[in-house]
């Protein structure tokens, strides 16, 4: 399994880090928090630890923690526009439910 | 399913926590909005993919049901022609002045009568009497409401620019305007300073190793030249931190005048005389506007209308014939460039870096005159329209706690000197212009007359020694002074002007502990004179302005002399002097009492020297008594106390 993003995921990704200016991937991950169990973590990468995953997709580097992995495998990475709004969005196969916001999940 | 933006690492926010803020810049002509999404600032566009917002309301009711429609932007322009006394535009204008102010009858709009109750002057529209703050208000409000639908959430807060030149007046107005408009102000920031950050100067001026990075920092132009304001303003960046070094400018003075220079052309070569019609001269200010443009990218403009008295015009504008007629203006925005460099004591050499900002930088005649003026090529990358609604989107980003990256400290200037009136009407200068903020400054004083209980604090700005000439901002009493000599009172003052560039003035009677302060809630009321001629006139009336003030010094203190004499004279006078030296000390002090009428320095004091010397043996004889009685039944260590305590009082003034 893996995680894969959109084209237009990947679009953005690689315009974000381009402005950055450095960074060597995106982190994905999970952690536990919010209304419903757990909360996704999306940030700039600047290292790989030791218990990181590394997955490449359309030239972009998702970087990976064991722990998140278990929650994560199988995601989708996306992006979209609501309204005037615009973000990503996780296609996670995983998640059972949601909070009505989307912000946080459970397994 | 929520929409997530990329944080740097390890800052990612809890779920509902993110910290959403933004940047505004609310210009004379056009307002924008800007945030930082993924680590990079965007201006947020409306539902047609518009970022610029024009800065028009438009106010109508509804005259069944009496509901009130405001309308912001585009669809408020549209109604400028057809019902243009309720169609307010270029309100930044009227920020902050007060009745009678030039830019009221020049704004063309309808003011309803001004009277006691209403400090402020009001728009006179369908909705009411409203001020430029009202106004104001409404365009935030659209921002705000365009931001929260583009970001999927409630603000935190908005970084809101303001020209450099703003005086405090005009920044609590921007801040009132916020409020209202349910903005929560992280902070106001000069529009240079935030043309800086959007830039990224700092790091690529020191990155690039420009020959003029010297150990004194880089110094950087802003040449700000929008819809109503011109700003100039030179800022020093030093490893990464931004101070900007001098400000000058001409709060009216922008592409509103570009107009209508192009207005007076068309009126001249159509020969259509003065226009009276409200309609007629928004249609007319519209189409020098699009010639204006046209003109930034070719050679020439057509002009074609037809007025509502039926005369029509058509012509041609050629790009030498528009920049012919605008060079008087471009020489204007020079000469603030003069003053900034004189103020810093800087040669145009030495600046590193020319910024442009604002529409009218579009115009490659002003380009043109800026970069000879600094011998180097100007920076227009960034669209000049949203430059500073960028800088002012990642500084609101700092502000709100979404970046650790907190070496990113702006300091700003007061732009003019704050201070208050002493006796006799002179301006004492507690903060000098230029000072970079937040600043705070304490000074001590003292008591005019014996027994004094009570201490008018009349706070001023302005560079001129008058009071009369500076500007009131703000009046209030320290009370509860306990009874003393004058002199012996040790009233402690504080200037603090907080980052905004705020003003709170607190007054503290040491001894007592009577405290007194006031917020400078801005004299919107009083009549205010252009800051640009302020500047001017204290530069034009320089050795008066020293002439007046040496006179006033003496009066002071001929009158003290006088008054202290007096006091002791009611005591003991026939105590210590029999009547021929009592009749003489009279004829002295007469002489001085006229001297005072008089507008002659040397005159009054010799008169107080003649006083002070008829006194001399009057007050020794005093000075003795008191010595003998002050030591009488005293131990020698006794006496030694008492001189600490005198020697303490003596420096209190």
């Amino acid at each position: 399994m893996a995680i894969t993003l959109t084209e237009t995921a990947a679009e953005h990704v690689r315009s974000y880090l381009e402005k950055r200016g450095k960074g060597f991937g995106l982190r994905l991950g999970v952690r536990t928090t919010g209304c419903s169990g757990m909360a996704y973590v999306l940030e700039f990468a600047d290292e790989v630890a030791a218990n990181d995953n590394v997955f490449e997709d359309r030239d972009v580097k998702v970087i990976v923690d064991d722990k998140s992995l278990v929650y994560l495998d199988g995601t989708e990475l996306d992006y979209g526009k609501e309204g005037l709004n615009e973000g990503f969005k996780f296609n996670n196969p995983n998640v059972k439910d949601e909070c009505g916001c989307g912000e946080s999940f459970n397994v | 399913m929520a929409l997530l933006q990329i944080a740097e690492p390890g800052e990612s926010t809890a779920p509902h926590q993110h910290r959403l803020a933004v940047g505004i810049d609310l210009g004379t002509t056009n307002s924008l909005v800007a945030t930082v999404r993924s680590g990079s600032p965007v201006v947020l566009p409306d539902e047609s993919g518009n970022v610029i917002l024009p800065s028009v309301v438009h106010y109508s009711r509804n005259d069944d049901s009496g509901k009130c429609t405001v309308v912001v932007g585009d669809a408020a322009r549209d109604h400028a022609v057809s019902d243009p006394l309720n169609t307010i535009s270029s309100v930044k204008r009227l920020m902050g002045k007060g009745h009678g102010d030039r830019a009221l009858s020049e704004s063309g709009n309808q003011f309803a009568q001004a009277d006691e109750d209403n400090q402020v002057p009001a728009i006179a529209t369908a909705c009411g009497d409203l001020t430029a703050i009202e106004v104001s208000a409404d365009i935030l409000e659209a921002l705000r409401s365009r931001a929260e639908a583009s970001l999927g959430g409630e603000l935190v807060g908005a970084v809101i620019t303001v020209p450099a030149y703003f005086d405090d007046a005009q920044r609590q107005a921007t801040k009132d305007a916020a409020r209202l408009a349910g903005l929560h102000v992280l902070r106001l920031l000069n529009e240079p300073t935030a043309a800086a950050i959007a830039y990224g100067l700092d790091q690529s001026l020191s990155s690039a190793g420009q020959e003029t990075a010297t150990d004194e920092g880089s110094l950087v132009a802003i040449y700000d030249f929008g819809g109503g304001t011109f700003d100039i303003s030179l800022l020093r960046m030093t490893q990464g931190l931004f101070e900007v070094l001098a400000t000058a400018g001409d709060t009216s003075l922008g592409g509103d005048d570009l107009d209508a220079a192009v207005v007076a052309w068309i009126t001249q070569k159509g020969e259509l005389g003065e226009i009276t019609d409200a309609g007629d001269r928004k249609l007319l200010a519209m189409q020098a506007k699009a010639a204006k443009q046209a003109l930034s990218e070719s050679e020439s403009a057509t002009i074609s209308f037809t007025l509502s008295s039926g005369a029509s015009f058509n012509r041609s504008l050629s790009l030498s014939e528009f920049e012919e007629l605008i060079e008087p203006l471009v020489a204007r925005t020079l000469q603030p460039c003069r003053r900034v460099l004189r103020d810093a004591g800087i040669d145009a050499a030495a600046v590193g870096a020319v910024v442009m900002v604002g529409g009218s930088t579009r115009i490659p005649r002003v380009r043109e005159a800026i970069s000879e003026f600094f011998g180097r090529r100007v920076l227009c990358d960034i669209d000049p329209d949203q430059v500073v609604a960028v800088g002012a989107a990642l500084q609101a980003d700092v502000l709100a706690g979404n970046k650790s990256d907190t070496d990113m400290l702006l300091l700003d200037v007061i732009p003019l000197s704050l201070g208050l009136e002493t006796m006799g009407g002179l301006a004492e200068k507690v903060i000098q212009r230029n000072t970079t903020i937040p600043v705070a400054r304490a000074q001590e004083f003292t008591t005019y007359k014996d027994g004094q209980t009570a201490m008018s604090i009349h706070v001023v700005q302005g560079e001129r020694e008058l009071v009369d000439d500076c500007r009131s901002l703000a009046r209030f009493e320290l009370r509860d002074i306990p009874p003393m000599v004058a002199g012996k009172a040790r009233i402690q003052v504080i200037f603090q002007v907080d980052a905004d560039g705020l003003l709170t003035v607190s007054a503290i009677e040491k001894e007592s502990g009577s405290v007194a302060s006031i917020d400078v809630k801005p004299s919107y009321g009083l009549k205010d004179t252009q800051i640009e001629s302020m500047l001017k006139d204290a530069m034009a009336s320089a050795s008066e302005d020293m002439q007046a003030r040496a006179l006033a010094e003496q009066r002071v203190e001929a009158e003290r002399v006088l008054l202290a004499l007096q006091g002791a004279l009611q005591a003991d006078g026939e105590r210590f002097l029999n009547a021929d030296e009592l009749a003489e000390i009279d004829k002295l002090s007469g002489a001085v009492a006229s001297a005072i009428d008089s507008d002659d320095v040397d005159r009054i004091k010799d008169s107080v020297k003649a006083l002070e010397r008829g006194s001399e043996s009057y007050v020794e004889r005093r000075m003795n008594a008191s010595v003998r009685a002050a030591m009488s039944g005293q131990s020698i260590d006794r006496v030694g106390d008492s001189l600490t305590d005198t020697a303490s009082t003596d420096s209190a003034t």
